[in-house]
C-alpha cells in the first residue's frame, strides 16, 4: 500500500510563509523512505520545529497515523495559521504553538519526544538577518547557515526520548560532516537518508539516533570503534562534496 | 489547544522559576471528537503532570477526573475515556495562558498559543 503524503493543492499559503520547495520535498521523501522503520518505532510524541506551510508535519501525520500526537512550532504567526489550514484540509491534527524553536516547551517535553523533524533556516546570510519577522525567518541561517541549526541541535538532544530520532535538512555549506561528528560526541549515530542536487543547492536529509556504541565510547572516554567510524565516514566518501568548504583555513 | 499541550507548556520568561502550570483564561472552549486509543493514553499517562491536568480540566468545566490515580486504574475503560476526553477533546479555542509567577498573559487565538517573548523578557 502506498503511503499518503500532503497534497500540494491542499497546502494553504500566505505571502509571508515559505511554500513547500525542494528542501521540503526531500525531507518528506526521506520520511517516506524510512516509513517502515517509523511505523515499527511507534512514536507517541512527534514534533516539528519551524512548520512553515505545514507540508511536512501533515505528511508525517499521514505517514505515521493518528495514533501518535503531533506538535508543531513556528516563530512566524502566519505560518502556524497556514499550517492549521493545511492540516485541516487533510483531516489530520497537530497542536500548534507560535514560539521561537521550542521556547516554553523545554521544561516539560524534556526526554519525551520520539521523533523530531526540522527543515531549519540553513541559508548562509549576514548574522543580523537571523530571526527577523516574516518569511525571512524561514531561510536566514547566519554564518555558514549554522546559527539556528546550532541552537536546534542541543534543544533536540534535550527533548528526544531514549529511543528518539531527529530528521534534519542540511545544505553542503552547513558542513554536515562536522554536524554529524558534533552529534556523535553527544552519543548519536547518523545516516544520510536522501541527498539531492537541485539547480541551486546540494541538500542532505540526515537522520540522527542515540547509539549505544558511541554512548559507551563517550562514557569510557574511548575512541569510537574503528569499524563504526569507517562506515559512518564512508557516506561522506561517496559524496565528496559533502565534506563542506572548510579547507580555506589550511 | 488541547489540554495535553497546556500540560507541556511553561512560562518561558527570563528569571521565572515557577512557570508551571500556566493558569487558563477562557473565552471560548470547543470539543472535538478524537478516536479513542487506550494504548496511546497509557503511554502518555506517565508523561502527564496529573494535578495540572485535573485543575486545567476543572477550569474548562470538566470535573470527572479523579484526584489520584492508582496503577490499576489505567486499565479501567471508564477512567481512560475520561482521561481521553480531558487530554485530547477539550480545546481552548480563544483565551489566554497566564504565567503563575508574573501574571504575563500569553494569548490563545484560533486554538494557537502565542509564546513569543518581548525583547526585555528573553
Amino acid at each position: 500500500m502506498s503511503s499518503r503524503i500532503a497534497q500540494i493543492r491542499l497546502v494553504s499559503s500566505h505571502p509571508e510563509v515559505y511554500e513547500p520547495c525542494d528542501d521540503s520535498f526531500a525531507l518528506v521523501d526521506a520520511l517516506l523512505a524510512d516509513r517502515t522503520n517509523l511505523l515499527q518505532h511507534q512514536p507517541t510524541l512527534c514534533l516539528e520545529l519551524g512548520c512553515g506551510s505545514g507540508y511536512v508535519i501533515t505528511s508525517l501525520a499521514l505517514i505515521v497515523g493518528q495514533a501518535a500526537h503531533y506538535i508543531a512550532t513556528d516563530i512566524n504567526p502566519h505560518a502556524v495559521k497556514v499550517t492549521r489550514e493545511t492540516l485541516e484540509a487533510h483531516g489530520v491534527h497537530a497542536e500548534l504553538i507560535n514560539t521561537n524553536i521550542t521556547s516554553g516547551l523545554e521544561k516539560r517535553l524534556k526526554g519525551l519526544v520520539d521523533v523530531i523533524v526540522v527543515n531549519p533556516p540553513y541559508v548562509p546570510t549576514p548574522e543580523d538577518e537571523v530571526g527577523r519577522e516574516g518569511i525571512a525567518s524561514a531561510w536566514a541561517g547566519g554564518e555558514n547557515g549554522r546559527t539556528v541549526i546550532d541552537r536546534i541541535l542541543p534543544v533536540s538532544d534535550n527533548l528526544l526520548s531514549k529511543k528518539g530520532w531527529l530528521y534534519m535538512v542540511t545544505l553542503t555549506e552547513n558542513n554536515p560532516l562536522q554536524i554529524c561528528l558534533q552529534m556523535r560526541e553527544k552519543g548519536y549515530a547518523s545516516r544520510i537518508l536522501v541527498q539531492r542536487l537541485t539547480e541551486e543547492e546540494n541538500l542532505q536529509i540526515i537522520k540522527f539516533w542515540r547509539d549505544s556504541d558511541s554512548q559507551v565510547a563517550e562514557k569510557e572516554n574511548k575512541t569510537v570503534p574503528a569499524k563504526v567510524m569507517e562506515s559512518f565516514l564512508s557516506q561522506f566518501h561517496i559524496f565528496p562534496f559533502l565534506r563542506g568548504s572548510n579547507n580555506d583555513s589550511s | 489547544m488541547r489540554l495535553l499541550t497546556h500540560n507541556m507548556l511553561s512560562s518561558n520568561i527570563k528569571g521565572v522559576t515557577n512557570g508551571f502550570p500556566l493558569r487558563i483564561e477562557i473565552e471560548k472552549v470547543v470539543e472535538k471528537p478524537v478516536d479513542f486509543n487506550p494504548e496511546f493514553l497509557r503511554n502518555m499517562f506517565p508523561k502527564i503532570e496529573w494535578k495540572a491536568l485535573v485543575n486545567a480540566a476543572r477550569s474548562m468545566g470538566y470535573v470527572e477526573l479523579p484526584e489520584e490515580v492508582e496503577p490499576s486504574t489505567l486499565y479501567s475503560e471508564d477512567f481512560l475515556h475520561k482521561f481521553h476526553h480531558a487530554l485530547l477533546e477539550l480545546h481552548l479555542e480563544e483565551g489566554a495562558l497566564v504565567c503563575p509567577e508574573t501574571g504575563r498573559r500569553f494569548p490563545v487565538s484560533k486554538g494557537i498559543p502565542n509564546m513569543l517573548l518581548h525583547e526585555d523578557e528573553v
